[in-house]
């Protein structure tokens, strides 16, 4: 009985009928799509020097060879699963630890609330690239570290945006009513506070995995994410640059592709973010 | 000079669906009059209101028809030099009109022409007449640092600065307390006379329009219903709508009870075919849905749009108030109940005893500290210090602190049926959720569920929908279904038909009533609305600044007032009888 | 509000000190010895001493941390363990480089948000509107490294060779001497942070504008104009300045990957030299610098958003 009827209340639904929506998953996934079938399409052994340094395009090697005569294309395919594995996790991790801290917050707020919030407060001002870089300098390019740092740069940010939303659902009626029912704090927050703050979730895990892409493709362009010889998208990125004369399908291929999956990813959250405000000022009357 | 206001075939539009809001509107206002516009929510009101000063909201246009003031033709290419100087405007809520961030001497100025020759003389009697005062003191204030009487003083101040020939005035006193309500209808009263000019006033409250305008115009889903003169309109009307919309206003005398219209108005965008009244109305005939009725003069300067006109009204049913013996024991006690907000304190030292099976009454003004009574009652919000004692046992302050038959026994009903119903649940789950809480899981959860909404006088097919397919009326009634299927005691209803139309506000009093007699239900009704207090209560409790000030039976309190309080209260509710 | 604005003065001060006992726990503390971490596994055991002794790793924890504290607060940062300049002579003349890197995008990105947000959300729905949204949608996302690497390619190497595609100066040199070169870094700040901006801006603009008190404005007959300047505009502006504020403070983020890309003569630079060459006084020095950086925009961001409110300007 309680299936949703009618209109269109499904937060993907409502966005999934925009165009935005539509673009934005048709790129997202196609760009995933390559990044994470790459590796067994690519003609070439990524890490084999297949000919000389530079050579032009062939029918061997569609985008040429690389400074170091490594095969364009199979380096492309088979460096961006990698990337995008170590975004969707640090993103997971930073998504969902924030969510739980900002909604517990927000909703119990007191004590815990302020400490939380401090706590959250200096972690801000650490931008996340040079939170990331202090701790490489002592590990060294760690892929663990980077997950966990990634995760720890974005939980205050998701937990500040999540208090937020709980806060203002917290303090509506309908919870107030639970409470008077005698409803229990852990089914508050799970039936009446998180429901109503799907949208904002949404979003923020939309935006978040966006960031992390460019968080982790920016470190490994750094020579301090992913290293050598495994093949990266930000790591192709530093090796070639200098020589983009010469070659540039090196650079332009991880360029537009990441370029592609962060606009795709965009054009996703911002359908989300307009039909979740959408679904908010309907219920607000 | 001031002239007429003239407006035929006004229509607007619903940008993207095309559909009319405001649908072939004519009348004229003829100069130094006053035109009530009285209608329901989604009636379109206030949209002709703004179409006057050739406005119209994002996602409207004016679409057809002429309006002119004097020898002035309103225009989309007049409109922008005409406003302030032709036509001006007072708005509903002054504290969303006036810009937070200027101050109130440049909002004021802005409102003269560039080449006004004395705009600090003009400032100053613009201020005088409003009563406010000129010093640069008070001028160099922000808007939130004066109180809200004073902010709508401003309001009326801006419009008439530029000496305009025609104002129109949307709801100017909803949100006021009684008191400054009545001020600022003086106010606007001697102005309209002392500068001739001519005024439309735009008001869901019939009983402040018909102590008020010349005319009356009944507005119905973006359509003339009826237009006359004030007297005509209000005690003899012949449109079946203004009839049942008139019976639904409270009347502070208490000589005949409020009688509700079943439904509500409808929105443009889901009008009913033919006459859109029909499903509402109680002697609608076939013909009456298939074709919209032509506006006919019933009588000279009396227009109706009904083809029943001659069909009598059906005697009414005028619901009893239920009786409730003097020896009735108590239900609930409160005793030297005090609440605070860090240092302030809202309530102090409360007394209050509710009779079983009685309604008694808190009346308040906004700030009087009854909502926070209400819930402090409930357990919502716990008291500094105080007890709390039911069906002769103490309760615990707080409902973490009560037990589940404590919680059931003691019911809340919350103002805003936008915000007390979860949006992501439906009503099915909304209804189940409190029922498993509170008593566990129900033998037959389909047949549980039904009765509740019987109970509520709700369809059953609502129990599939979710609260955005439901108007505010059947999201109040969900609200109270919700507390029925829990078989309370006592109902704390906290204003819930505050946010209502008229016409819904009588039909959800008659329900509490009949539930109060058949389920010896006791209730604590928490009000502002002293017509309202008449004719639901038995006893009444009247809240001033956080202490009561009167406790009696209601009969006695409006016969004899003994609190000073309480008699400024009900002199300044204005009285209507039709 | 002088209280109010003492209390969040108090806050970042705190604030500071958090970070700054972070940043050390972070390099210092770390289970794990820094000196072997700097010297590798292989290192001679008098010269991991010898660098013990120089990083003060060799003192009981507690004390290593207020004497780096104290160090700290009277300016004495150590000695790069790189180049053996004291640190604090290496990267005074590369603030000054990064600020005006900064200073510069910051300014140009605040006015392109500024008039574009204005201009779109008073034309809202014209084809104009559209395609300003769509183009700042697209460009919002895209990480900077991409943003700059496209810009070198259409712009230093590719179709015009307009500008050069790295920094050229003699150490020391102030940038500024260097117009031309400063171009694409600048460019490509502006471009990574001024779409959001405008997004923001537009969407508050557009909310003010659905305001009664905007309604009301032009039911008083006032032109277009003043009520989007006088009316809307002041409104729109408070809740941008948070958002300016976090936008700035990203550009400390921001600038690390723009000056490697460009070689630029900044922290950003020094930042990455230092992290690879493990030269742990420089990098401790610029992780708090860049902190502080961010406390104090955003603590001068509050301080504004309190003085343009006139409910918490006359409050008393």
């Amino acid at each position: 009985m309680s299936a949703t009827t009618g209109k269109s209340r499904s937060l993907l639904r409502r966005a999934l009928s925009t165009w935005r929506m539509r673009i934005g998953l048709l790129i997202t996934l196609t760009v995933a799509l390559v990044a994470l079938l790459g590796p067994r399409l690519a003609p070439h052994d990524p890490q084999k020097f297949v000919g000389m340094a530079f050579a032009p395009r062939d029918l061997g090697y569609p985008f040429g060879t690389d400074y170091l005569g490594h095969d364009v294309l199979s380096q492309f395919l088979s460096g961006g699963w990698l990337l995008l594995t170590l975004a969707f996790l640090g993103t997971i991790l930073g998504v969902g630890a924030g969510a739980l801290i900002g909604i517990w917050a927000g909703y119990a707020r007191g004590r815990v609330d302020e400490l939380l919030m401090r706590s959250g407060d200096v972690m801000l001002a650490f931008p996340q690239l040079v939170l990331a870089l202090l701790f490489i300098s002592i590990t060294g390019p760690n892929l663990a570290v980077i997950v966990l740092l990634t995760g720890l740069g974005h939980a205050p940010r998701v937990a500040r945006v999540m208090r937020g939303a709980a806060l203002s659902v917290a303090e509506r009626d309908f919870v107030a009513n639970a409470a008077a029912m005698g409803m229990r704090t852990r089914t508050i927050v799970l039936r009446e506070v998180l429901p109503n703050v799907s949208g904002p979730l949404a979003v923020e895990f939309g935006l978040r995995l966006t960031y992390s892409i460019g968080l982790i493709a920016g470190l490994s362009f750094l020579g301090l994410g992913v290293q050598e010889p495994q093949p990266d998208w930000g790591v192709m990125l530093n090796d070639n640059r200098v020589a983009f004369t010469m070659q540039p399908w090196p650079v332009v291929l991880p360029v537009l592709a990441i370029a592609l999956i962060t606009i795709g990813m965009n054009l996703v959250t911002d359908a989300l973010a307009r039909a979740s405000a959408g679904i908010d000022r309907q219920v607000q009357g | 000079m001031s002239g007429e206001l003239k407006v035929s075939n006004l229509v607007v539009r619903a940008a993207a669906s095309g559909v009319a809001i405001v649908d072939d509107v004519s009348f004229t206002i003829p100069a130094g009059r006053l035109l009530g516009l009285v209608g329901e929510s989604g009636s379109g009101k206030t949209t002709i209101g703004l179409a006057l000063l050739g406005y119209a909201r994002n996602g409207t246009s004016i679409d057809g028809g002429t309006i002119s003031i004097g020898e002035h033709e309103v225009t989309a290419a007049t409109a922008r030099d005409l406003r302030g100087r032709v036509v001006s405007y007072i708005p509903q809520s002054p504290a969303s009109a006036l810009n937070p961030s200027l101050r109130l001497r440049d909002q004021l100025l802005e409102c003269l022409p560039a080449d006004h020759p004395d705009p600090a003389g003009a400032l100053e009697q613009a201020l005088q007449e409003v009563a406010l005062p000129t010093d640069a003191e008070f001028l160099s204030r922000y808007p939130h640092q004066i109180s809200g009487g004073q902010q709508q003083r401003i309001t009326i101040a801006m419009a008439f600065i530029a000496r305009p020939d025609f104002i129109v005035l949307d709801e100017p006193t909803t949100g006021l307390d009684v008191s400054t309500q009545r001020h600022v209808l003086e106010t606007v009263r001697k102005l309209v006379a002392e500068h001739g000019v001519s005024a439309v006033y735009i008001s869901h409250d019939v009983a402040v329009v018909a102590g008020l305008v010349d005319e009356v115009l009944v507005l119905y889903s973006g359509k003339v219903a009826e237009l006359g003169p004030n007297a005509a309109v209000m005690h003899a009307p012949l449109h079946p709508y203004s009839r049942r919309l008139i019976a639904a206003v409270p009347d502070v005398t208490g000589r005949r009870r409020p009688h509700g219209i079943a439904g509500g108005a409808p929105s443009p965008f889901a009008r009913p075919s033919g006459c859109a009244f029909h499903p509402r109305c109680d002697i609608a005939t076939p013909a009456c849905s298939e074709a919209v009725p032509e506006l006919q003069f019933a009588a000279p300067q009396h227009l109706v749009r009904c083809i029943n006109v001659g069909t009598p009204a059906p005697t009414y049913q005028w619901p009893t108030v239920p009786e409730v013996p003097g020896n009735a024991p108590v239900l609930m006690s409160v005793r030297a109940l005090e609440v605070s907000y860090g240092s302030n304190t809202v309530l102090h030292g409360i007394d209050l005893d509710l009779r079983r099976g009685g309604c008694t009454a808190l009346l308040g003004e906004s700030g009087s500290g009854k909502t926070t009574l209400a819930r402090a009652i409930a357990g919502l919000r716990e008291p500094g210090q105080g007890t709390i004692e039911f069906d002769g046992v103490a309760l615990p302050p707080s409902v973490r602190r009560r037990s589940l038959e404590q919680l059931r026994r003691v019911q809340y009903i919350f103002q805003n049926p936008y915000e007390s119903i979860n949006p992501r649940r439906s009503v099915f789950d909304t209804l189940l959720a409190g029922y498993r809480s509170l008593c566990g899981k129900p033998d037959d959860a389909d047949a549980l569920v039904q009765q509740a909404l019987r109970d509520a006088a709700l369809r059953p097919d609502i129990a599939r929908r979710y609260p955005d397919e439901l108007s505010g009326g059947e999201r109040q009634r969900v609200a109270i279904a919700r507390a029925l299927i829990v078989s309370p005691e006592l109902l704390i209803c906290d204003e819930i038909t505050s946010s209502l139309d008229v016409s819904v506000q009588a039909s959800i009093v008659e329900l509490l009533q009949q539930l109060q007699e058949s389920r010896s239900l006791t209730l604590l009704f928490v009000t502002h609305n002293m017509a309202l207090v008449r004719n639901i209560a038995q006893d009444v409790a009247v809240l001033e600044n956080g202490r009561i000030v009167e406790h009696n039976g209601v009969v006695e309190l409006f016969a004899a007032p003994s609190a000073p309080y309480t008699q400024r209260l009900i002199e300044d509710t204005p009285g209507f009888v039709a | 509000m002088l209280r109010l604005i003492a209390r969040r003065l108090l806050l970042a001060v705190g604030i500071v000190w958090v970070v700054a006992t972070i940043v050390f726990l972070a390099t210092q503390a770390l289970p794990g010895d820094a000196a072997r971490a700097i010297l590798g596994k292989q290192a001679a055991t008098d010269a991991l001493q010898a660098l013990q002794k120089q990083l003060g790793t060799d003192k009981p924890m507690l004390q290593q941390y207020f004497s780096w504290l104290g160090h700290l607060l009277h300016g004495n940062l150590g000695q790069s363990l790189a180049n053996g300049v004291p640190v604090w002579d290496y990267i005074l003349p590369l603030i000054k480089n990064s600020m005006t890197l900064m200073l510069i995008s910051a300014v140009v990105s605040t006015i392109v948000a500024i008039v574009l947000g204005v201009w779109t959300a008073a034309r809202r729905d014209t084809w104009l509107d559209h395609v300003v949204t769509i183009v700042t949608l697209v460009v919002a996302a895209v990480p900077e490294f991409v943003v700059g690497i496209a810009l070198v390619w259409w712009f230093a190497v590719g179709a015009f060779h307009v500008f050069p595609a790295v920094f050229s100066s003699d150490p020391g040199e102030p940038v500024w001497r260097h117009p031309i070169e400063l171009l694409l870094p600048c460019a490509t700040l502006v471009v990574a942070v001024a779409p959001y901006l405008t997004r923001m801006l537009r969407a508050t603009m557009l909310e003010a504008l659905e305001t009664e008190y905007v309604q009301h404005a032009r039911l008083k007959g006032l032109p277009e104009r003043t009520v989007l300047l006088r009316h809307a505009l002041p409104n729109a502006l408070g809740p941008v300045i948070q958002v300016l504020a976090l936008q700035f403070a990203w550009l400390a983020g921001g600038v690390i990957i723009v000056e490697y890309l460009f070689a630029f003569p900044g922290i950003g630079s020094a930042v990455v030299a230092a992290v690879r060459a493990r030269d742990i006084p420089v990098a401790q020095a610029l992780a708090v610098f860049l902190a502080l950086f961010y406390v104090i925009v955003n603590l001068l961001a509050d301080i504004l958003t309190l003085i343009l409110n006139p409910r918490v300007r006359t409050a008393q």
